[in-house]
């Protein structure tokens, strides 16, 4: 890995640099496009898929082995409660899985002798359960509540810690354009939000943030008080932060995406659909664009949100005025940085 | 020679490390031995199979429910599911307003619609009271101003009952099956069911006494509020014991008043009155008075806990509290172990994927983040034992889910501190210095990320439901020990290895070459940072800035007069 470590150096010395703050304008584009689409794609999909938690109803799973066949459970489940239409689907490679309305205790006990019947397993061995409608709901309020919570918290944590508010700002932008398009991920593509996908929307919340605060933090380093380089203006500081942290935050996204990738994989393919599935699911998508979002939101939000201010206004234009003059007097002479353009 | 300060600093951390997983081991190996602990945690419903149930309780009148009737109710609860025979079931509260039932196994339908029935207070008249003949009757509590005696029931009359205190409710059949009733018996068990029109044969919740009860008189609604005060004597002076003073509504007081009349002075034991609570009678006192105000007070040997505790009970269970199935979650046994099963073996690829990837970024210092993160793996796995012994934490799938996530920001941290160790040696420091100097700054990152990780963690664990608590448990408990691990363990390795051969030479597979990063030689052990040239400005430490200054400006000079090995003096400008 020689050269990615010489790409590292590079990055770290400014000898090779990639202008994200600088254009800064096609980011916000290229987020706007996200956003837009995040948001109305999953309407015009026709709304986001909610699993049973959020509708209520009944669930059993049945766990079959080979040979599985979908026929019997439709037919254990009429035979009990005629007028039904249950859903039933291969869950995993050796389960089936069986949800219908709501059913009264009595109809459960009924319906789960009918599947032990239909599939020759025990009764004890068929997972059965119940949800009311309002549990779903009752769940997505407390998230909500949490995320309300959070984004307060971490705002004010953020501040503190930065001394700058602008940098809580610029890092709570990030943070809700990652939610916003993990959350139209699910809408477009029509995967069941559950609870668990619910967990791992909540955590993207911390991951997005811990990504962010890192590089910020390289950020306050480059341009703290009296830090603040004579040959650079303030968004090219920005800049060489974030290429300096470039490959770390490769580093971190694919070490933080491996195990998620794993847990995703089982809950999948040996699994099926369920608690696993779901919680890697949302984060796999949330720390992909958390990662992003830190170098091409955070960032260059900052950068933006700073430039306006008098100070740094009056130092940027006195490095440019002296790029102007040292470029008149000889490109070799002085060293300069890339402009954004 | 003596050990120069760092190494001290660096042993004296890790023996910090082993004081503390030797204690966690100990506290556990305790818990072992004592029979309560265990060496591994308990595991969650959907892990182990077992049927789950999520109450809502909800009074009559459709408002939520308090902090403290979500505690009354849980009690109930709790009280019904115990006296079920149900033995390892759990209780606990979850948010601000539910209730989650754990059952190991498939409880059935009578257990069921049991823990599913609404309670409330009610006032029923004491027809006839006696110590419960299966329990010895050592009075333990001491609640009622009688001391229970068995008392021989009035004349039974043939005479149809009339008024709730009627003694003629008290028929033979009643008589007969009062004594041969036990307290213990599968019959109590269905006493919160009683209907309210019916006479009542109940024990209280010790089974210390029991009683025959006429039927309801007065519903618990009419407390409006009732307190634990310092008993007063008829004088005023204070008797040094404690009583339970009731406030009741208009209406209340008016009902409450006619008993009172009714009761005092009758004859034993029809002159006590029962609050009856989901079926128990939680206090049967003798009216030693005609109270008309409605502000009856209960006495007889309280201590301050048991006159609190009376008078929760009577102040909460007042309103009718009823339990509405949120859902009821049946997992069998095999599908339980196949979720643990395919959890761990996702933590497992995902593991051996994280310590594949940082031995090919970081080479031998990739083997620090695998010690690291066994270390960090030792630890959580022990806080979790102890969680599950001490607090009855439960694993649950999210939780797996949540150690799993946990792999890759504890790696984080190491790769933010490696990356940081990289950085100055760019700039040109040696090893040793590049190491503490590296420390310093990443500690601040690692403290700020961790600490908002870690917020994010408790805001879930406060205010999310279900699974997500459990998730967000694990996460927090691993951003505390990654802390922990990257201060006790990481850190000082780190320092000892710097001072090894290999590292200070900067083996080329080390991790740590100087000369693979960047930094050019100069001779005798010092490097020079290309990048110094150019004034570069990220110091952390403004006293690191002052001191380099002066090597910027030589290095600069250096730059100037054509030393063509700075090398980045020429070349930024191919990128823009």
């Amino acid at each position: 890995m020689g050269t990615f470590a010489q790409f590292g150096n590079d990055l770290y010395t400014g000898k090779r640099s990639y202008n994200i703050v600088g254009k800064r304008k096609l980011w916000y584009i290229i987020a706007a496009v996200m956003i837009a689409i995040s948001v109305i794609g999953p309407f015009a999909r026709g709304g986001f898929t909610f699993g049973i938690e959020f509708s209520g109803g009944s669930q059993f799973q049945i766990i079959v082995g080979d040979g599985r066949d979908q026929a019997p459970a439709v037919d254990a489940v009429t035979s009990v409660v005629p007028n039904t239409v249950p859903r039933v689907m291969l869950v995993g490679n050796d389960s089936i899985r069986v949800q219908t309305e709501q059913l009264t205790d009595q109809q459960t006990g009924d319906v789960r002798a009918a599947l032990a019947k239909a599939y020759d397993v025990k009764e004890s061995s068929i997972t059965s359960s119940f949800i009311g409608a309002s549990w779903g709901q009752d769940i997505t309020r407390q998230a909500i509540i949490a995320l309300i919570v959070f984004i307060l918290f971490a705002t004010v944590v953020m501040a503190l810690y930065f001394r700058t508010w602008k940098m809580s700002l610029a890092a709570i932008i990030a943070l809700l354009h990652d939610l916003v398009i993990t959350a139209g991920v699910y809408g477009i593509t029509g995967f069941e939000i559950t609870p668990a996908a619910m967990i791992g929307f909540l955590t993207i919340l911390g991951y997005s943030l811990y990504d962010t605060v890192v590089v910020f933090d390289k950020i306050r380093e480059n341009t703290g008080r009296g830090e603040l380089n004579e040959a650079r203006t303030f968004s090219s500081s920005v800049n060489l932060a974030v290429n300096q942290t470039l490959v770390r935050s490769i580093n971190t996204s694919v070490v933080a995406l491996l195990p998620v990738a794993s847990i995703l994989f089982i809950g999948a393919f040996v699994l099926g659909a369920g608690t696993l599935r779901d919680i890697a699911l949302a984060l796999f998508i949330g720390i992909l664009v958390g990662t992003y979002s830190t170098i091409f939101i955070a960032a260059p939000t900052y950068a933006h949100l700073r430039e306006v201010e008098p100070l740094v206004k009056k130092h940027d234009a006195k490095v440019r005025a002296r790029m102007s003059a040292s470029r008149e007097q000889g490109p070799e002479s002085r060293r300069t940085e890339p402009q954004p353009s | 020679m003596a050990k120069p300060a760092p190494v001290k600093k660096a042993w004296r951390s890790l023996v910090w490390l082993l004081v503390i997983i030797v204690a966690l081991v100990g506290m556990n190996a305790f818990g072992v031995f004592t029979n309560k602990g265990s060496w591994t945690p308990q595991l969650a419903l959907d892990l182990e199979g077992g049927t789950q149930i999520l109450l809502a309780p909800q009074l009559e009148s459709g408002q939520t429910v308090s902090g403290e009737q979500l505690q009354q109710a849980v009690a109930i609860i709790r009280q019904r599911v115990n006296a079920s025979g149900v033995s390892e079931a759990e209780i606990t509260t979850q948010g601000n307003q539910n209730i989650v039932v754990s059952i190991p196994g498939e409880p059935d339908q009578a257990t069921l619609d049991r823990i599913q029935a609404s309670s409330q207070l009610q006032f029923r008249p004491v027809l006839s009271a006696s110590s419960a003949t299966t329990q010895s009757a050592t009075d333990g509590t001491g609640e009622d101003s009688t001391t229970p005696t068995p008392t021989s029931e009035a004349a039974a009359p043939t005479a149809t009952p009339t008024a709730p205190g009627d003694p003629a409710w008290v028929t033979e059949e009643l008589t007969n099956k009062f004594n041969s009733f036990d307290c213990s018996s599968k019959e109590a068990l269905e006493s919160g069911a009683a209907a309210s029109k019916e006479p009542l044969i109940t024990c209280d919740p010790y089974g210390m006494e029991k009683y025959i009860l006429g039927p309801v008189e007065i519903n618990g609604g009419v407390i409006t509020d009732a307190t634990a005060q310092p008993e007063v004597s008829s004088s005023g002076v204070s008797t040094g014991g404690w009583a339970v003073q009731i406030v009741m509504n208009g209406e209340g007081a008016k009902q409450f008043a006619e008993v009172s009349k009714r009761l005092y002075g009758a004859q034993e034991p029809l002159n006590r009155f029962a609050f009856v609570l989901d079926g128990k009678v939680i206090s049967a006192p003798t009216m030693q008075g005609q109270i008309t105000d409605g502000r009856p007070s209960i006495t007889g040997g309280f201590t301050q806990e048991g006159a609190k505790s009376l008078a929760d009970q009577l102040k909460f269970g007042a309103l009718p509290i009823g339990f509405e199935v949120q859902s009821q979650d049946n997992v069998s046994a095999t599908l339980g172990s196949n979720q643990l099963q395919s959890g761990l073996l996702a933590g497992l690829i995902g593991l051996i994927l994280v310590v594949l990837y940082s031995l090919l970024q970081y080479r031998l210092l990739g083997l620090v983040t695998v010690a690291s993160l066994s270390i960090a793996a030792v630890i959580t796995y022990l806080l979790i034992t102890l969680m599950s012994w001490q607090e009855g934490y439960r694993l649950s799938l999210a939780g797996v889910a949540g150690l799993i996530v946990a792999i890759g920001i504890t790696a984080d941290s190491f790769i933010v501190y490696f990356e940081r160790i990289r950085d100055e040696l760019r700039d040109g420091r040696g090893i040793e210095s590049a190491v503490s100097s590296g420390w310093k700054r990443a500690l601040r990152t690692i403290l700020a990320s961790d600490g908002v990780n870690f917020l994010a963690a408790a805001v879930l664990f406060i205010l999310a439901v279900g699974n997500v608590r459990g998730f967000a448990f694990t996460l927090g408990l691993t951003t505390i020990v990654d802390v922990v691990v990257v201060a006790l363990f990481t850190h000082p390795v780190l320092v000892l290895l710097s001072r090894t051969k290999f590292y200070s030479e900067g083996h080329r597979f080390s991790g740590l070459d100087p000369r693979q990063l960047g930094a050019v030689y100069r001779g005798r052990a010092q490097f020079k940072a290309p990048v110094s040239t150019d004034g570069k400005v990220n110091r952390s430490s403004r006293e690191a800035a002052k001191r380099q200054t002066i090597a910027e400006r030589k290095a600069a000079d250096l730059a100037a007069s054509g030393d063509s090995s700075a090398s980045a003096s020429s070349d930024s400008r191919k990128e823009s």
